[in-house]
């Protein structure tokens, strides 16, 4: 069933860790310009999934396509080359380094000309890159050579998407973007997540906070204890539904063995 | 796009560029920003304190002493603040640059090996030294603290074995003597002054062209204009001095050369901008796709070879190798050095001027108690003192940072 249109596919994705089934027979779709909230209960194998995708766990059994094509994840940097750029919960910036040096972090780039054969960093180039690179972004920051560690946590969320950004991406996989920030960030994250689905990337969004969800995605896809409990467009369904299929509750009729509204 | 709109013309635009105000500078100096600055103040006042009670002590010729006596730590130093702003420490500097100086002292008196050679195999030496603490580091995962700890035993250790019955070895050689008692002529030193001026003032003009260009922000010419005649001046005087003097000395050359080598390296190189992002996260770096292993292994080979080299300019100055090289307070000024003069020991912060700072800063005090003819006991208690100070000035400095919301 490799749905066409969809940028990134998993089939029948498995992987356990000794006797605990992390994941079960997982089928995800993400499409360009699609937003898709990735949601469950703790321990329902939302970070499993996250980090199979993004290389750092190789599946036990499943496939996934890229585009359309099989394709193998089997490190993070495989899952960079293909497209895949994954925004974890802690960020990773590093708080002593301004918004460019964090933006360019492993990726600088090196003078041309006279001083490129003292392999002399390319400041100018990099900020005026930095600059294009937040200018089409709903960005609250305005000093590129601020030190990250003076920033909001929306700020460093905002860093921390911008710099997934810079390899041009096809999916972005966003790890609790909104938790621990307040209502204005919380706002500013949702409207950047807009954007990427506006220019076109596919947004993998895991969150915990269902309004958030509800104001930001396209398709909400439930797991719980590892399987598929739910996909849901999020115009046909409604936070009570999704709650009874992450809770498993049975006063709802969409618990248990899921497939509500989907498409 | 906040900055899109960068003035036209250069001469005319000061105005709408990055404005500092003066307020800004102050808060900035109090919080620590401008910790460079904190230190000069600093020297300021330790020379002027020394010269209220000895009026030898500003002289030309005691000035160049200085130069002379810090230069061995200074450069240890630099290796130490490479180590420090991984967040790391390296314990064994002090007896790596003895092993390093024996080494160079028996292969050059004892085999006849050229001075050139001898300089070479030391710093080989120092190299494999690094490697080794690097790899150990890195492998095993054991505390940097522990394992230089291990090394400063072990290499004292070699120190004693290489230096043989004797205990000490003298040097005559000139070559090797001559690093540390070469001095250039008025218009050498002059020279030099004119080619450090002219290339500081070139790089930040053009720096400043290729931003305007680029339409980035800019700091205003006349702030410039300052910082470069600031610069001059300190030049200037500073050749003046020495000029009147013996000269200017190869050592401090080679002192300052190597500050300026590594504040490039670490300021302006992909290399250097990976040390500052493993000290400050690495777990940040790791995920960059920066190799942290290598990071940490160049970084104590770099810092085990200024060692090396700080313990070859020592044993020039002292014309030999003997036992306690390397020994006694040389380890613990090489490390108080930079942390006075603001580098954390925390990782990520500081730079490699700290290193040149703190010697000036140590080296002063030293040379103006001897002057005063003071006992050891006076000049270590004053050291531990300055060092508490600078650090809990540094602390003072990372509250007011954390209160502004800054870690």
């Amino acid at each position: 069933m490799n749905s066409d249109g969809a940028v990134l596919a998993l089939e029948g994705v498995s992987k356990s860790f000794g006797p605990v089934q992390a994941l079960e027979g997982v089928d995800l779709q993400v499409r360009p310009g699609e937003v898709v909230a990735l949601v469950g209960d703790n321990g329902a194998g939302k970070s499993t999934l996250v980090k199979v995708i993004a290389g750092i766990h190789a599946a036990d059994s499943g496939k996934i396509f890229f585009d359309g094509q099989p394709v193998n994840i089997s490190s993070p940097t495989d899952a960079v080359e293909l497209g895949i750029a994954t925004v974890y919960q802690d960020l990773a910036l590093c708080d002593n380094l301004d918004v460019v040096e964090n933006l360019f972090l492993g990726q600088e780039e090196i003078a041309s000309g006279p001083t490129g054969a003292l392999r002399s960093l390319d400041e100018v180039d990099m900020e005026h890159r930095s600059h294009e690179l937040l200018g089409n972004l709903a960005v609250t920051i305005t000093d590129v050579r601020a030190e990250v560690g003076t920033m909001s946590g929306g700020q460093r969320q905002q860093v921390a998407i911008a710099r997934s950004l810079l390899g041009d991406p096809k999916v972005v996989v966003l790890d609790e973007p909104t938790a621990a920030l307040g209502v204005r960030q919380t706002a500013q994250v949702l409207e950047l997540i807009k954007q990427l689905r506006e220019q076109g990337h596919g947004v993998l969004v895991i969150s915990h906070n269902l309004v958030d969800v509800f104001a930001v995605a396209d398709r909400v896809f439930v797991l719980r204890l590892g399987k598929k409990a739910g996909d849901y467009a999020v115009g046909e369904t409604s936070q009570e539904k999704v709650v009874a299929a992450i809770t498993g509750a049975e006063f709802g009729r969409a618990g248990g063995n899921g497939g509500g509204g989907e498409q | 796009m906040s900055t899109g709109t960068a003035p036209g013309s250069a001469a005319a635009g000061e105005a709408v560029e990055v404005p500092q105000p003066r307020m800004d500078v102050l808060r900035r100096f109090l919080s620590g920003d401008l910790g460079e600055l904190r230190v000069l103040i600093a020297i300021a006042l330790i020379w002027a304190i020394f010269q209220a009670q000895e009026s030898r002590f500003l002289t030309a010729g005691n000035l160049t002493n200085l130069v002379l006596q810090i230069t061995a730590v200074g450069l240890i130093s630099v290796g130490v603040v490479l180590v420090l702003l991984l967040g790391e420490i390296d314990l064994s500097v002090g007896a790596v640059s003895g092993l390093c100086a024996a080494v160079m002292a028996v292969l050059n008196v004892k085999h006849g090996w050229s001075p050139y050679l001898a300089i070479a195999a030391a710093v080989v030496v120092g190299v494999g030294i690094g490697f080794f603490q690097g790899f150990v580091f890195n492998l095993f995962g054991i505390p940097s603290f522990v394992v230089t700890l291990a090394g400063l035993l072990a290499w004292n250790g070699f120190l004693l074995r290489v230096l043989g019955e004797t205990g000490t070895v003298n040097i005559t050689d000139s070559k090797i003597t001559g690093l540390t008692s070469t001095f250039y002529s008025d218009a050498v030193g002059w020279l030099i002054a004119i080619v450090a001026i002219a290339a500081y003032a070139g790089v930040t003009l053009l720096g400043r062209q290729r931003r305007l260009r680029s339409d980035l922000p800019a700091p205003p010419l006349p702030s410039l204009v300052i910082r470069i005649a600031l610069v001059a001046a300190a030049v200037i005087a500073t050749v003046a001095v020495l000029n009147s003097d013996r000269g200017v000395p190869l050592a401090g050359l080679i002192l300052v050369g190597f500050v300026l080598v590594f504040q490039y390296i670490t300021t302006r190189t992909r290399f250097g901008r990976h040390i500052y992002a493993v000290g400050g996260n690495t777990e940040a770096a790791r995920r960059a796709g920066i190799s942290i292993a290598r990071v940490r292994v160049i970084v104590f080979v770099l810092c085990s070879s200024m060692a090396a080299i700080g313990g070859i300019m020592a044993a020039s100055r002292l014309l030999a190798v003997n036992q306690t090289s390397g020994g006694s307070d040389l380890l613990l000024l090489a490390i108080a050095g930079p942390v006075i003069a603001g580098t954390s020991l925390f990782g990520g912060r500081g730079s490699v001027w700290s290193a040149l700072l703190g010697a000036i800063v140590i080296g002063s005090i030293s040379n103006g108690m001897d002057l005063l003819g003071l006992e050891s006991s006076t000049k270590f208690i004053v050291t531990g003192g300055v060092l508490l100070a600078a650090v809990i000035v540094d602390a003072i400095a990372r509250k007011q940072r954390a209160a502004t919301g800054r870690v």
